[in-house]
């Protein structure tokens, strides 16, 4: 056997030039995209791919060369991701995910909203009543610290509704300050902690509704009411919407959780964790925006009317976006 | 007499380290997982460890401070030379930045043609589907929203600041109800963190692998001729030993290939011939044993290593 050259050697050397030109392709594509491949790389490529796969099983049962094994295993797998990866930009999706993908999300998932809806305002208008009617209950749901408590007078309550003078720098805080504040804290939670069964989503929910009703009886009782529902919701609109929706992306995967189906249970929440990721993301956008409104748009917007309709356009906008029925041809 | 006694310790000795290493391999061959590709061959892929994915999301995390620092110092600079509050404007600024990285920095790198982060691909590790197919945008978005609940929820009762005791219990129940999440990939077969369980997602590793020159190019194997090995000493190891020895001729330094050499030659039984080269002794014999490994291979004896002598070593039942 010694005379002649070693089968796995010959075996090498007559592939080797293809391994590696599959090699560049792929290097090259992963670097800077498929549009840096020229037309001749794209034509030589399910080729050469089908070839080290094929190489590649050859392989392993002639060659005893870990090194030759190791390479090809490796190769073949970074050249199967990207064969059979996916193709569109960034771009591409970024525009197909607010044309299409997020609205008919969130029209999938009407009926987990409409329950996380009901959790939120519920919640919100229990601890309402129940605060109009003993003022004592405030003080179950809120720690002492906040200065905006049933003690406070008219006018100590109605000065943090209206910011006098305002600077860029004051501005950008408050807005910084938003995009930390408990509330986009409560929406994430709200969809992570969906798995178990949507429970802890649904207690979020309810607790931060109680949070909110109580806080707006405060107001109400000292007749603050409309300036109130104005300070709050030019940006509350935007904000609340995005905590039911993240509420709802919580419930989607609590439910597929619960109540698989025929699917298994692993492929149910998978599935429902792909269409609630499609939700989550945008209530983070809608958090994000209602940030800006809360930073810029409160700060600079002093008057009650203008607040309404700002409050009442976004709502307006919202809805039309997400629920306005969309021509079949796209599915078509 | 003394030799005679040391020699049924020394066969023990290199019995249970054989054991080891079979076992070791059995645990490595765990974390294979086979994707068979439409064109019907099978890939395999090992499923990254866990100490490697948390080696990525240190680095990760590392990356992604060092990036706010220095953006606060950047804007910073940047208004403070306009004649602005440099300071609170990057105190705000920075907590956009912050936003924007908690919520987008995983979700940017794996969405892109590497589906893996900086930290993840100087692991040489990337994000996969579980099934095989595309990885879509979608599960790159679900697996990267519930990190909030593994990561930014237990850091967040970490720095909570207790007061009394009740708040100090609560934290402690808080934090280890959240260590169930942080500890979910430990305890399952796959790895999977939680977000990856939602996603249908799973971390492999998958290095991209040089290929390096072949030892068995035409000088040595013609060298081996001239050595003409017997077939007796070429059955005196097996191909465990053939890829250790690889791996010497790879990447050791002289010294070790000559000690190697001298073992080689101490268990063959062959002298050194006068004038003879250890690496040209090493590369023949590497050549002729992988020849005749290989030949045998063919003819389906795989002699595993040099205790494996068919059916009637110690390792019956072993599967191939």
């Amino acid at each position: 056997m010694n005379d002649r050259v070693m089968k796995s050697y010959r075996f090498r050397e007559e592939r080797e030039g293809d391994w590696e030109r599959l090699d560049l392709i792929v290097t090259r594509a992963e670097k800077r995209g498929v549009k840096a491949l020229s037309d001749e790389d794209m034509t030589a490529l399910p080729r050469l791919y089908r070839q080290a796969v094929s190489s590649l099983s050859m392989a392993r049962s002639i060659s005893l060369d870990q090194n030759v094994l190791a390479y090809l295993e490796t190769l073949c797998a970074r050249a199967y991701f990207f064969v059979y990866g996916t193709r569109a930009s960034m771009g591409q999706r970024i525009a197909q995910y607010f044309r299409r993908d997020w609205p008919d999300a969130v029209q999938g998932a009407l009926r987990p909203t409409l329950l996380a809806a009901l959790c939120l305002f519920g919640g919100g208008l229990l601890a309402f009543f129940l605060c109009l009617q003993d003022m004592e209950w405030y003080w179950t749901f809120h720690q002492g610290w906040d200065p905006r408590n049933p003690d406070a007078s008219y006018d100590s309550l109605r000065d943090t509704l209206y910011t006098e003078e305002t600077n860029i720098a004051d501005m950008l805080a408050a807005f910084a300050a938003q995009l930390f504040s408990h509330n986009s804290g409560i929406a994430i939670f709200a969809f992570a902690l969906g798995f178990c069964f949507g429970i802890p989503t649904a207690v979020l929910l309810v607790y931060n509704g109680v949070y909110l009703g109580s806080f707006f009886a405060v107001f109400w009782q000292k007749g603050l009411g409309a300036e109130l529902t104005g300070w709050l919701f030019i940006h509350g609109v935007t904000e609340l919407f995005a905590i039911v929706l993240a509420g709802a992306a919580g419930f989607m995967i609590g439910g597929a959780v619960a109540f698989p189906g025929t699917k298994s249970r692993m492929q149910s929440m998978k599935e429902a964790g792909h269409s609630a990721a499609l939700v989550i993301i945008g209530a983070v956008i809608m958090l994000f925006v209602a940030a800006l409104l809360e930073g810029f748009g409160r700060q600079m917007i002093n008057a009650d009317m203008t607040r309404y309709v700002i409050a009442i356009g976004s709502l307006l906008f919202w809805l039309v976006y997400f629920y306005w029925p969309r021509g079949q041809r796209e599915a078509a | 007499m003394a030799k005679a006694a040391t020699a049924p310790d020394t066969r023990r000795e290199a019995l249970k380290r054989r054991d080891i290493r079979l076992k070791e391999q059995a645990r490595r061959a765990k974390r294979v997982r086979a994707l068979v590709t439409p064109e019907g061959a099978a890939l395999n892929l090992k499923i990254a460890t866990a100490s490697e994915r948390a080696g990525a999301f240190l680095l990760d995390f590392a990356l992604q401070i060092m990036l706010i620092i220095a953006s606060v110092f950047v804007i910073a600079w940047m208004f403070s030379s306009m004649g602005f509050q440099g300071w609170a404007v990057a105190g705000s600024l920075s907590a956009v930045i912050v936003f924007l990285l908690r919520n987008f920095y995983f979700i940017f790198f794996e969405i892109g043609r590497k589906a893996a982060t900086p930290g993840k691909r100087a692991l040489g590790l990337r994000v996969a589907a579980r099934n095989g197919g595309r990885l879509t945008a979608n599960a790159v978005l679900a697996r990267n929203f519930m990190r909030e609940l593994e990561v930014f929820l237990p850091l967040s009762l970490l720095l909570m600041t207790v007061e009394d005791e009740v708040s100090a219990w609560i934290r402690l129940m808080g934090i280890a109800w959240t260590a169930v999440f942080v500890l979910f990939p430990l305890f399952n077969r796959d790895k999977l963190r939680v977000g990856d369980l939602i996603a249908g997602t799973i971390v492999i590793h998958a290095p991209k692998t040089r290929l390096k020159k072949d030892i068995t190019s035409a000088a040595p194997l013609a060298a081996a001729t001239a050595y003409n090995f017997t077939a007796a000493e070429l059955d005196a190891y097996g191909i465990h030993e053939l890829h250790v020895l690889e791996d010497v001729l790879r990447q050791s330094t002289r010294e070790i290939k000559s000690r190697v050499a001298e073992r080689i030659r101490d268990k063959i039984g062959r002298e050194k011939a006068a004038g003879e080269e250890d690496l040209a002794f090493l590369e023949a014999y590497y050549a002729a044993l992988r020849a005749r490994l290989e030949q045998r291979m063919l003819f389906g004896e795989r002699k595993e290593d040099k205790f494996d002598t068919g059916s009637k070593g110690p390792q019956e039942g072993k599967t191939p």
